[in-house]
């Protein structure tokens, strides 16, 4: 009895002992499923194939970027292992996809996931597995919501951010300006719609017409001839490139020579202003929070110049000129940035304590004054854009870095 | 009548299956259930929920595979009934407070009104041009789910998140098993009821306007009404998977249901043999599994690998998975000798 007393008092003490040792041994290193002395696993999803698989540049830039960073040595030592599968942008197959990335490759975040419904359709599911759903790849405004998603971060500036700042600008530049506003009649438009509200916000009645179209519409001239008829002397297009290059030819074709804004999904070169006409395009406006890298401006920048190293190197296929190239570019720039704050606490909280702790973090491939900032509360990262004007067969940045941050969070 | 339509009368894409080949014996049924039944005990959650959507999926292609094998008529508009199943248990689940069940028997009886209407215009079309008019079907769903008018039902754009039942009673299994138990159990109960429909009086006429549609009226058949009736039955199966699908994904949004979906189940009922039932299983496997096969083998051109395979897989087997099991038949029948 004695005997067995003393015996089992030593096991006690031994057990007490090795956990002690085990335990601050652990105190240094914690990881959750996904991340080891050598590996982190990060799972992704993009349309590879199907309508949107333009956006699977995305992904193949950010594959050559984790490829750099393991050639480099890795991430704290870690090699990353980068997963990305194709889902079509289809909901039921990100979901399905997400499922696999989480529960058979067992990675340790999602990040950078494209398109509005294929993040909403696996929102949920992260937030109650408590899986990071790092900088989703959409500008919609909802993915701030840390009270109710505390897993899900966005990335790039939201539509109410950019729309506030058109607000900030005309208030600014123009305040006896008369605003028509052309939305497209979706969460998109509408998105947009309340942040220039909330951007005016006393002098609400800035905004004197307003007009929405259906994306199946064929044209949108009437709605135009509408808005001239309102004598607003100032356009927010809220458009995609299709009825953006309709509006800007309508205008010049009906000889209304308002200002014209249009919103940042619709500015490319090749999509929107040629066909519009250059001619008829002089003088439009928009903002814009990333570097082009077609624009001889950056030519001498030391962030382009390493993202063209870069390019060149792992990546020389790339066609220089694509936006998305730029953006995947930032995005994984960023999810390396937050690893390298991790240290070796890479649990699945501390990540997204770190990616809502970021200040005035500066990816290569933003504009100089464009900064990432991130709280507790803030979980909007790019929040900040400069105004651009078009000007013969190009965009010109002018005037300050505008932040479109709420007033009140 | 026109020279196309010659050619299409001439040469039926679909052809006879008599009625004995429609399913499988009594033996290779139960072992294929058992195999169904056990197998979620032994696999990861992810697993499961893949093979929840083989069974809904397999439904959906069960659907068409009685309208197509079953009555001879094409559709290429079947996303479109998933998608007002999907959203009919989405909407009633999310907005009225029902409970997940019950909106399923709602969801299939809205489709089937929905499918026998649609039937009606269709009576006046065959083959290719019966091909078209439901292609303009699936190719308008998605944008009418997007209309203003019914968005503060549908969601719009953004679609509607919807909440995973739990298992009820208490049963110690997790949301995954019980609801690819829930869906065996009902897709089970679908197949049944498929073969004895076809076994029927209705499913004779089906087959009888499907061989030939004079003979079949002179016969007494009433064509209309039998080519209405298998449209609106191959709707409401499909409405119901679409229910189930809606529930298993969490998620409805228009840009779930577009004409690939369509065009994925017509593929799955071809490469699962037309008109053979237990194949809609194998080609609901083979849409679901095959583009994850091809995105292994070479990410940027996975639509070109799965393009190979399924030129393969036509090429090979032009009946399809029915081919194949009469194959395997033929041999095991020699061994036994």
């Amino acid at each position: 009895m004695r005997s067995a007393t003393i015996r089992s008092a030593a096991f006690w003490t031994a057990l007490v002992t090795f956990a002690a040792a085990n335990g601050s041994a652990l105190a240094q290193k914690k990881y959750d499923t996904g991340a080891t002395d050598t590996e982190i696993k990060i799972g992704h999803i993009v349309p590879y194939s199907g309508p949107a698989s333009a956006y699977g540049i995305i992904g193949k830039t950010e594959e050559a970027y984790f490829k750099m960073i393991n050639e480099n040595g890795g991430i704290n030592g870690r090699k990353i292992k980068f997963i990305s599968y194709d889902d079509a942008y289809s909901p039921p197959k990100a979901v399905e996809q997400v499922r696999k990335l989480v529960e058979s490759d067992e990675v340790l975040l999602v990040f950078n996931a494209l398109g509005t419904p294929s993040n909403t359709a696996i929102q949920k599911y992260l937030n109650s597995k408590k899986v990071p759903q790092l900088f989703v790849a959409t500008g919609a405004t909802k993915w701030n919501d840390p009270t109710h998603f505390p897993w899900t971060i966005g990335w790039q500036p939201s539509y109410q951010s950019e729309a506030r700042i058109y607000a900030k600008f005309l208030m600014k530049e123009k305040p006896d300006a008369k605003v028509a506003v052309l939305y497209q009649n979706d969460d998109f438009g509408k998105d947009y719609l309340k942040g220039l509200k909330d951007g005016f916000a006393a002098k609400a009645s800035t905004i004197i017409a307003e007009e929405s179209y259906e994306v199946s519409e064929p044209t949108i001239d009437n709605h135009i001839v509408k808005l001239k008829a309102s004598g607003a002397d100032v356009v927010i297009s809220i458009t995609t490139p299709k009825f953006a290059a309709q509006t800007i030819k309508k205008m010049a074709e009906i000889d209304w020579k308002a200002l014209q804004i249009v919103a940042n999904v619709s500015t490319s070169v090749g999509a929107v202003m040629k066909p519009a006409g250059f001619e008829n395009g002089q003088g439009v406006l928009s903002a814009h929070y990333a570097k082009d890298a077609g624009d001889a401006q950056w030519k001498d920048d030391p962030g382009m110049k390493k993202f063209l190293a870069f390019l060149d190197k792992h990546y020389p296929d790339a066609d220089r000129s694509n936006s998305q190239v730029i953006y995947g570019y930032g995005a994984a720039q960023t999810l390396t940035k937050i690893l390298e704050m991790c240290g070796d606490d890479l649990t699945r909280a501390n990540i997204m304590k770190q990616a809502s702790n970021l200040k005035d973090f500066t990816p290569d491939t933003l504009l100089p004054g464009v900064k990432i900032n991130t709280s507790a509360t803030d979980f909007a990262p790019i929040e900040q854009l400069q105004m651009m004007r078009f000007k013969g067969e190009k965009w010109e940045m002018f005037g300050d870095v505008i932040s479109g941050e709420a007033a009140t969070h | 009548m026109s020279a196309v339509e010659d050619v299409v009368t001439e040469a039926p894409a679909v052809e006879a299956v008599p009625k004995r080949a429609m399913t499988l014996g009594l033996g290779t049924s139960l072992v294929v259930l058992a195999a169904l039944a056990l197998a979620p005990l032994f696999v990861k959650n992810f697993i499961i929920f893949q093979m929840t959507m083989l069974l809904i999926y397999g439904l959906a292609v069960l659907a068409l595979n009685i309208l197509t094998g079953g009555s001879g008529q094409f559709s290429l508009g079947q996303s479109a009934f998933y998608a007002v199943g999907a959203y009919t248990s989405a909407i009633l689940m999310e907005h009225v407070g029902m409970n997940y069940a019950l909106t399923l028997p709602i969801a299939g009886i809205i489709c089937f009104a929905f499918g026998f209407v649609f039937g009606q215009p269709a009576l006046r079309l065959s083959g290719v041009y019966l091909a078209l008019a439901t292609f303009a079907l699936a190719v308008a769903m998605p944008q009418l789910l997007k209309l203003g008018f019914f968005e503060h039902w549908t969601g719009g754009v953004q679609g509607l998140v919807v909440t995973k039942p739990d298992a009820p009673f208490g049963l110690p299994m997790s949301q995954d098993m019980w609801l690819y138990y829930f869906t065996l159990v009902i897709t089970i109960g679908i197949y049944i009821a498929s073969v004895n429909l076809l076994r029927s009086r209705s499913g004779r006429a089906f087959m009888a306007i499907r061989d030939n549609e004079i003979a079949a009226s002179a016969m007494g058949v009433d064509v209309a009404l039998y080519k209405t009736l298998a449209f609106g039955v191959s709707a409401g199966i499909t409405g119901v998977a679409g229910g189930l699908g809606a529930i298993a994904v969490q998620f409805v949004a228009p840009d779930g249901y577009t004409i690939t979906l369509a065009i994925s189940l017509f593929l799955g009922m071809v490469v699962g043999g037309v008109g053979w039932l237990p194949g809609s299983i194998v080609g609901s496997a083979f849409i679901i599994f095959v583009p994850n096969i091809a995105e292994g083998i070479s990410k940027g051109l996975s639509g070109a690998v799965f393009g190979v395979l399924l030129f393969l897989v036509i090429f090979l087997v032009p009946h399809g998975a029915r081919q194949v099991a009469m194959v395997a038949q033929q041999l095991i029948g020699k061994l036994k000798k």
